[in-house]
């Protein structure tokens, strides 16, 4: 089973990386760009009968730092 | 004075801290290889040094933070022991939970390698009971992830219970309320993104880290 995991920072969390993407994407004359936020893609190919506690586990154990970031699981 | 420094695949700090410890105990530090289960018997303070630990993969300490030795960190933390971590030593602590919050890529992007102004908040034992509430000391910093993030809770609350350690003297790298070191509870666990290893003698060209240690050992072998 082919999992993709959406790891994003929580709204309201500074990204600094996001701000110099927008500044980049600015100085290279693309308009209208409001705002941008940089997260993860993380793929996973795990067994057909992992569950999904086993899979939030990995996201809250690992994959994402919950103090700062979200998670969201998509099965491919 | 026995003591312990955790070593991590990708760390560059570990020689530094271990020099550091060797000259102000005397005694060559335990190099503790991250793979292990257990620590020594007996140490007076356990360091995770700085230095990017497995490339800052994932987030900067992530990987450091679920090794096997961490959990005997944690256990011997629990105990009293004293435990330091240094730059990304504090991005290990804060990834382990035992320190809260968490450790962000810096405000405006920049890595910042220089030295800066910081205020000693409190002289609480046993790492800063040799330095004065309110004194300003000088530490160098190297780092890309030093921007101390949680919640305005959490904030207060580390405010209220005197565990902001030291906060710089004016912005740096973004960090919530100019945090750059921060206790556990008990306060027997340091994080902090200076580095007072690199300031024991004067031919680094000032000696403001060496009480921090000199005061740890002195405590703990009155103890």
């Amino acid at each position: 089973m082919k999992l993709r995991i959406f790891v994003t920072l929580k709204p309201g969390v500074l990204d600094p990386q996001g701000k110099a993407i927008g500044k980049a994407l600015q100085g290279l004359g693309f308009q209208g760009v409001n705002d941008v936020r940089q997260g993860k893609l993380i793929e996973l190919d795990v067994a057909d009968d992992t569950t999904d506690a086993a899979i939030d586990e990995m996201c809250r154990t690992l994959l994402a730092n919950t103090v700062i970031e979200n998670y969201r699981v998509e099965r491919a | 004075m026995k003591t312990a420094v955790i070593v991590f695949p990708g760390s560059n700090c570990d020689r530094d801290i271990a020099v550091a410890l060797e000259r102000v105990t005397g005694t060559t530090p335990d190099m503790v290889w991250h793979a292990e289960p257990t620590l020594p018997e007996g140490l007076g303070l356990v360091a995770v040094p700085g230095g990017f630990s497995y490339g800052d993969y994932l987030r900067s300490g992530a990987m450091a933070a679920r090794a096997p030795v961490m959990r005997a960190v944690a256990d011997a933390a629990e105990g009293g022991l004293p435990v330091l971590g240094i730059c990304n030593g504090f991005q290990v602590l804060t990834e382990a939970g035992m320190l809260p919050g968490a450790l962000m890529r810096n405000a405006g992007i920049d890595f910042v390698c220089r030295e800066v102004a910081l205020t000693v908040e409190g002289a609480r034992p046993p790492f800063f009971d040799r330095y004065q509430p309110g004194e300003r000391i000088v530490l160098p910093v190297a780092h890309h992830d030093g921007n101390y993030t949680a919640d305005d809770e959490t904030l207060d609350r580390l405010e209220g219970e005197g565990r902001i350690a030291l906060r710089y003297a004016e912005p740096v790298n973004g960090s919530a309320r100019n945090i750059a070191g921060l206790l556990n509870e008990r306060g027997n666990v340091l994080g902090m993104m200076p580095h007072p290893e690199r300031r024991i003698e004067a031919a680094h060209g000032g000696v403001d880290g060496r009480r921090l240690f000199e005061a740890v050992f002195d405590l703990v072998s009155a103890a």
